[in-house]
């Protein structure tokens, strides 16, 4: 079975202070695997379902309808609870609300606490999962002092200490200015290649879900699309209708597809298209 | 006659403290009325400090501020009036949200102006329309809507006080594409019908490309330059440099024509960049 | 900015008494409280004005310090020197006139009382000036820990001190973000009657509020996804372990309360 195996999921959130209670179904069935190691990226518009299903992966909402499954172990059962966020890591979007302690090495060190891991070891995973993001020098601070992108830092540190196979961040980059956000996304990409942690980044930045090896596109709670980045972002006009964009050199890619010139319209990378474009104008050229 | 002048602006924080910072150095500025300006730089480069002292949240430490041609702080008792001419949509604006009804917190600003309740009345209709909240959210309270719509909410209630310039601080943050899309084009929408200033602060470059027509650009509490988009994006290698991140088509462009192929355009719309590649290519063919 | 400003009243630091272990410096201040009041005269009070300005010097904290710490409480200091000096009756009177009867016990009892007000004070505040808070949250809550047994949850109020601590320089932040929107949006905070002055603080109380239940949920969350379940198995970084410096700061004390107890059996 697959490191995270999802079913079937199916979540609604019932407001009781209407009356009668109004049933709000979030998720509509939604099946998914994720390998582990893998890096992928889910994006959707606001209120589209994405916020609820990563907070199934870790337990905190269990599914109404289907499974899911972390390693194995099925959240709905209890006992299955800490093993389970101990393996997924999450991170949430504004820094300010999941920094806990006052300095900076202590909140690195809370998780682990709450597990009672032995002191030694605490330092000892503490050091290094701050050495890890970067922001080792850092750890006598206290965090409302630093900035968004390095409060972020501290905030994967903090789950990184619990060692887990898997981390989620939900929109770990919406409030942080474009050096904070290339920031946590080198950190992000590094966790995921060098240290085989697997990643789910639900994010509102095409460019950052391009750099990811699969796009899950989530709208009204069903699951639209679940492909490699190039093949989910040239469907240039379906991404639009659903709310969302394209990297700029896709949409000119696609442009000029549409046009009926030679140029694929899966185009992601600024590389690519630089190279396709030189391509067309010399090929129009040689003519 | 400019709108908003500045001579010799200055703004030091925590003055003879160890956290002592020159937030704003010597800046001279003149905008004229009517414009769309973009205002850019990096965290800390001091553009919140700058428009903070646009509608005298803050006191120069030296040199003074004019906006349509009076000057703030002289008279301390006219600083309100003043106040008025410059709307401030602060960044998150919706966590200023307060009152009962939506209604109600759109009329905060006209009421503390003074307005009669048939104006207030007028303006909130006019607002109301002009952000799309239908008329059964305004009875709503503000805290029942979705994150887009209280965004909305929070922004009429500036329009509302009709001030000569409205100032915007990363308006669009944190939105979804399409939230994106509809606060920026609202925006623009409210530039074009009412034919005031528009100062719309943002860290994307490629918003600001898209939607305005001149660009200010602060780096380490200095005006780096204020000039039309054109030719601020002309000095691309100047803002990457700042660390500011140009819209991606225009690197592509910028990398193309150092690679030998000959067009003079400075691209930064992916709009313009179809026309140029078009252009291009026919010529060639 | 409002960030800057410094919680408490914590002077970051490395001399000696900065150094010592947090829970030992409460007991040593408990200590220090009850030998000022078993000072019984004059004498014995000299011992723990030594004290007090001897550790003073050592902890390197300006002088001027100690006046700030007193001032909060210079009435009260006041009141007790008059309500000492007109009430006290017994001994030879200095001065007499109508029911006024002012006598030399009266202000050796005056000038005693006020001696020992002020070394309590500046003395205890020395506490605040040389610990963290949250070293202090920490201490106290392993002081209390044996109040666990009988069942005072005492890792949940130090939790909620720690949490406190760490979310007041946020909500100073917003408080002041939000008073800027208001205000930008024509609120009048500085004139007007002291009504309608605290009025004009419900647009910013109200959006505070909010926020604080914000903040709350989505902490209470992240808490729980980093496995938090309350202070069941719970393990520290940080071991508190006493060190060589810890015995001496106890002797440094033992002696001064030694000198307290010889004066007052011995000097009468």
């Amino acid at each position: 079975m697959s490191f995270i195996h999802i079913k079937g999921l199916e979540f609604s959130y019932v407001n009781e202070f209407e009356e009668p209670p109004v049933k709000n179904t979030v998720l509509k069935g939604i099946d998914l695997d994720i390998e582990k190691g893998e890096f992928v990226a889910v994006l959707g518009h606001n209120g589209s379902g994405k916020s609820t299903l990563a907070k199934c992966i870790n337990a905190i909402n269990l599914p109404e309808k289907g499974e899911v499954s972390v390693a194995g172990l099925d959240t709905i059962n209890e006992e299955n609870l800490l093993p389970i966020r101990k393996r997924v890591g999450m991170v949430f979007q504004n820094p300010d609300n999941q920094i806990v302690a006052t300095i900076v090495e202590e909140d690195v060190a809370f998780a682990l606490e709450n597990l009672g891991v032995e002191p030694s070891e605490i330092r000892r995973r503490v050091d290094e999962a701050l050495k890890t993001v970067g922001m080792y020098e850092y750890r006598m601070h206290a965090p409302h002092k630093l900035s968004g992108g390095q409060k972020q830092r501290v905030a994967i540190a903090g789950v990184l200490a619990m060692e887990p196979e898997c981390i989620v961040l939900d929109e770990p980059t919406a409030m942080l200015d474009p050096k904070g956000r290339s920031e946590v996304m080198k950190t992000i990409k590094m966790l995921n290649k060098e240290k085989g942690v697997t990643i789910v980044l639900i994010t509102h930045y095409m460019e950052e879900a391009a750099q990811a090896d699969r796009v899950v596109v989530i709208d009204g709670g069903e699951k639209i699309m679940d492909n490699v980045p190039k093949k989910v972002f040239s469907q240039v006009d379906l991404m639009r209708s659903l709310g969302l964009d394209v990297p700029q050199v896709t949409e000119i890619a696609d442009f000029l597809h549409k046009q009926g010139y030679d140029i694929s319209s899966e185009i992601i990378t600024e590389d690519e298209c630089v190279q396709a474009l030189y391509e067309l104008l010399k090929e129009q050229t040689g003519k | 006659m400019a709108i908003i002048k500045t001579e010799d602006l200055t703004y030091v924080y925590g003055e003879n403290t160890p956290f002592r910072k020159v937030a704003v150095d010597n800046v001279n500025l003149e905008i004229e009325s009517g414009e769309m300006v973009g205002l850019i730089g990096h965290t800390g480069s001091g553009k919140s400090t700058l428009i903070q002292h646009f509608n005298g949240l803050l006191k120069p430490n030296s040199g003074s501020v004019y906006i349509d041609g009076e000057k703030l702080w002289d008279d301390k008792a006219k600083l309100r009036p003043i106040r008025f001419k410059v709307g401030l949509v602060f960044q998150y604006p919706e966590y200023q949200l307060f009152e009962e009804t939506c209604y109600k917190d759109i009329a905060f600003g006209p009421k503390n102006m003074g307005l009669d309740n048939a104006e207030i009345d007028r303006r909130i209709k006019e607002v109301a329309k002009m952000v799309g909240i239908g008329s059964d959210i305004l009875d709503k309270s503000p805290f029942e809507l979705s994150g887009g719509q209280k965004r909305r909410v929070a922004i009429a209630g500036v329009m509302a006080m009709e001030p000569q310039v409205l100032i915007l601080d990363e308006p669009a943050s944190g939105l979804d594409p399409k939230g994106r899309d509809q606060i920026l084009g609202l925006i623009k929408e409210y530039h074009q019908q009412k034919k005031n200033t528009v100062i719309l602060v943002s860290h994307s470059m490629e918003d600001i490309a898209k939607h305005t027509t001149k660009i200010l650009v602060m780096n380490k509490a200095k005006l780096f330059c204020y000039d039309d988009t054109v030719k601020v994006f002309h000095r691309a290698a100047e803002l990457e440099e700042m660390g500011l991140a140009v819209p991606q088509i225009t690197r592509v462009f910028n990398r193309l024509r150092a690679m030998g192929i000959g067009f003079d355009d400075d691209v930064y719309t992916t709009k313009y960049a179809g026309e140029l590649m078009l252009r291009l290519l026919s010529k060639r063919k | 900015m409002i960030k800057d400003i410094t919680i408490g009243q914590y002077f970051p630091g490395k001399s000696p008494v900065h150094r010592l272990d947090a829970r030992l410096k409460i007991l040593l201040t408990i200590a220090f409280i009850v030998m000022l009041f078993i000072a019984d005269d004059i004498k014995g009070l000299c011992v723990g004005i030594g004290f007090t300005f001897i550790t003073f010097l050592i902890s390197r904290i300006p002088l001027k310090m100690m006046w700030k710490s007193i001032k909060p409480i210079f009435i009260i200091i006041i009141i007790t020197a008059l309500l000492n000096l007109f009430f006290v009756h017994t001994g030879t009177p200095y001065f007499e006139w109508k029911f006024i009867k002012i006598t030399d016990k009266g202000v050796e009892t005056a000038v005693f009382m006020v001696v020992r007000i002020i070394c309590l004070i500046v003395g205890t505040s020395l506490l605040t000036y040389t610990t963290s808070p949250i070293d202090l949250t920490d201490a106290i809550e392993r002081l209390l820990s044996p109040l666990k047994k009988i069942k005072v949850p005492v890792h949940e109020l130090a939790m909620m001190m720690t949490i406190a601590l760490r979310f007041i320089p946020t909500l100073l932040e917003e408080t002041d973000k939000i008073t800027c929107a208001q205000k930008a949006r024509g609120a009048d905070m500085e004139t007007g009657s002291l009504f309608k002055r605290a009025k004009a603080l419900i647009p910013i109380l109200i959006p505070l509020f909010v926020s604080s239940f914000r903040h709350a949920e989505e902490l209470a969350l992240a808490m729980e996804c980093r496995c938090y379940h309350g202070g069941e198995g719970r393990t520290r970084m940080k071991q508190l372990r006493f060190k060589l410096i810890d015995l001496w700061g106890t002797l440094y004390l033992t002696c001064f309360f030694a000198g307290v107890i010889v004066i007052n059996h011995f000097c009468k």
